[in-house]
């Protein structure tokens, strides 16, 4: 019998051995058990919405509703994270909350990515980001307790990580001093790279900065304020996004903001994305005039993160790549 | 012109790259949350066997390469070019030297290779796994020496030179691995 055959008769197994699933319903109930100490809520808001995140780095799934309520039927698309239906449950007043959910990002699929996939999300009124990252050291050193010895993650700004690994300021250099440096260490270069400076800091961090990460979790805080996607800018002499990423064993694990509470701000931010995606040649995306009006109403001081469940458990089961971590990883569906 | 766009990326494709077919060898998809992705590749040249490394923004398109692999069975070379036929059609075809390279220390009249054809022209050709051959010139074996510790050079039909244990002689067919280019054992007859 050839040997394809035989793998395709095995393909209804789960990709992962009651092992990981149990290590994963243990990851699960450390999470909640922490949360629950702390006095955070835990919600449950809908996969599907109206409204989609504009963000041109993200494509969302979409589907349509036809029935009772919507006749000539209702697009809606598949979260790409539950963060708008969250702030409005804030701006409605429900203080601390954390939510374990499924989300849907089309068009990601390797060997750390899979179209569907887990967030731990969670949102602390009242709490810096640096103090929300104090609470993910502490929640990391108590989930992980057992397979890794977490300590609390050594911290760096974006602007002194870049100036670190390759002597240039993202925000002072050029495009092209970049674009050098790239073509002086990199082996190849993407053909069609164009000289959007965003598009190369990316080339650069996933490809020089992210590899050569010594530590074994660090934050990277403080952004260029074109990558603030829905964080607050600080202004200054040098202004910053408020946005914050945390790496474990060089893999990007989390991503923080303190949120943007200005609906203005926030409806420009919206169209800004959708005049990017239109100049891509993607599809506008409807703007969430009820988050909009949520934030009018008034978004709480807060500082909200979302870490992917999936990768946590790989790095702490020790798998080889993310498929190992879910029993139905694309592969398998 | 038939292209891919790097979602049809998996290991085995073929596609052209600075004007040469090259072979995917691994695929990997990579992109920060809030940012641009990539698809980083390893990419063997079939040409001259180098694997290089590329980096793709996701869904660029590359030019697809008209390459396909063909078990054929080796006739013979008139010094210039080597001869394959294609066992069902009895189609003929010619390599050179450079799309024949180290595999010509192995190639035995009759046995079957795997050739690479880039639009219908021979650019490698893959000789079997495991040869026999006949060894043509070696030094006199040391009597009751059956350990092969230390073993001795064999030049072989082919020209190839191996190291064989001391008790193999001249005129004894040998298996070779033309991987690692090593001796495996006598051929059973």
């Amino acid at each position: 019998m050839p040997r394809t055959e035989t793998a395709a008769a095995d393909d209804w197994r789960p990709a992962t051995g009651l092992e990981t699933l149990k290590i994963r319903a243990g990851l699960l109930a450390r999470i909640r058990s922490f949360f629950a100490r702390e006095g955070v809520l835990e919600v449950d808001t809908p996969l599907l919405g109206r409204a989609a995140s504009s963000d041109p780095a993200l494509d969302s799934f979409a589907t349509r509703y036809t029935g009772p309520g919507a006749a000539g039927g209702l697009p809606l698309y598949l979260q790409t994270s539950p963060e708008f239906f969250m702030k409005r449950l804030l701006a409605a007043g429900s203080g601390a909350i954390y939510q374990l959910g499924h989300v849907f990002r089309d068009g990601e699929a390797g060997a750390r990515h899979n179209p569907e996939f887990m967030l731990l999300e969670w949102y602390r009124p009242g709490l810096t980001p640096a103090a929300l990252m104090d609470e993910i050291d502490r929640l990391l050193a108590e989930v992980l307790d057992g397979y890794l010895e977490y300590r609390p993650a050594r911290r760096i700004s974006y602007r002194d990580w870049f100036l670190q690994e390759t002597g240039l300021d993202p925000w002072h250099d050029p495009v092209e001093d970049f674009r050098a440096f790239a073509e002086r260490n990199l082996a190849t270069l993407p053909p069609a790279m164009g000289d959007d400076l965003d598009a190369w800091l990316d080339l650069l961090l996933s490809h020089w900065l992210e590899p050569r990460i010594q530590e074994q979790a660090l934050f990277v805080c403080d952004y260029p304020p074109s990558q603030a996607s829905l964080a607050r800018i600080r202004p200054g002499e040098r202004a910053v996004a408020e946005r914050f990423e945390l790496y474990l064993q060089g893999v990007e694990l989390a991503n923080g903001f303190h949120e943007l509470a200005d609906a203005q701000e926030q409806r420009r931010r919206f169209e800004q994305d959708n005049r990017r995606r239109q100049r891509q040649g993607r599809e506008r995306l409807p703007v969430d005039e009820r988050l909009l009006a949520a934030l009018a109403a008034g978004l709480p001081d807060c500082s909200g993160v979302a870490l992917g469940f999936d990768r946590l458990l790989m790095l702490a089961a020790g798998l080889p790549d993310l498929a190992a971590a879910m029993p139905f990883p694309l592969g398998r569906l | 012109m038939a292209t891919y766009s790097t979602n049809e990326f998996r290991g085995g494709l073929k596609i052209m790259l600075d004007g040469d077919p090259c072979s995917i060898i691994e695929n990997e998809f990579v992109k920060p949350g809030k940012g641009q992705a990539f698809n980083r590749v390893k990419i063997r040249n079939l040409k001259t066997g180098r694997v290089i490394e590329r980096t793709f923004k996701s869904g660029e398109t590359v030019e697809a390469a008209d390459v396909m692999e063909t078990d054929m069975q080796y006739l013979y070379t008139d010094g210039e070019f080597w001869h394959f036929m294609d066992p069902d059609s009895y189609e003929q075809i010619a390599a050179d030297a450079t799309a024949v390279g180290d595999a010509k220390k192995w190639l035995k009249e009759q046995d079957t290779c795997l050739v690479t054809l880039w639009n219908g022209t021979p650019i490698s050709v893959t000789p079997p796994n495991f040869v026999l051959l006949k060894v043509t010139e070696t030094d006199p074996g040391v009597r009751g020496d059956t350990s092969g510790g230390g073993g001795k050079p064999a030049t072989l039909e082919t020209g190839a030179v191996v190291r064989v244990p001391l008790f193999i002689d001249e005129g004894e067919v040998v298996k070779v691995d033309t991987r690692t280019g090593e001796y495996v054992g006598r051929a059973k007859d």
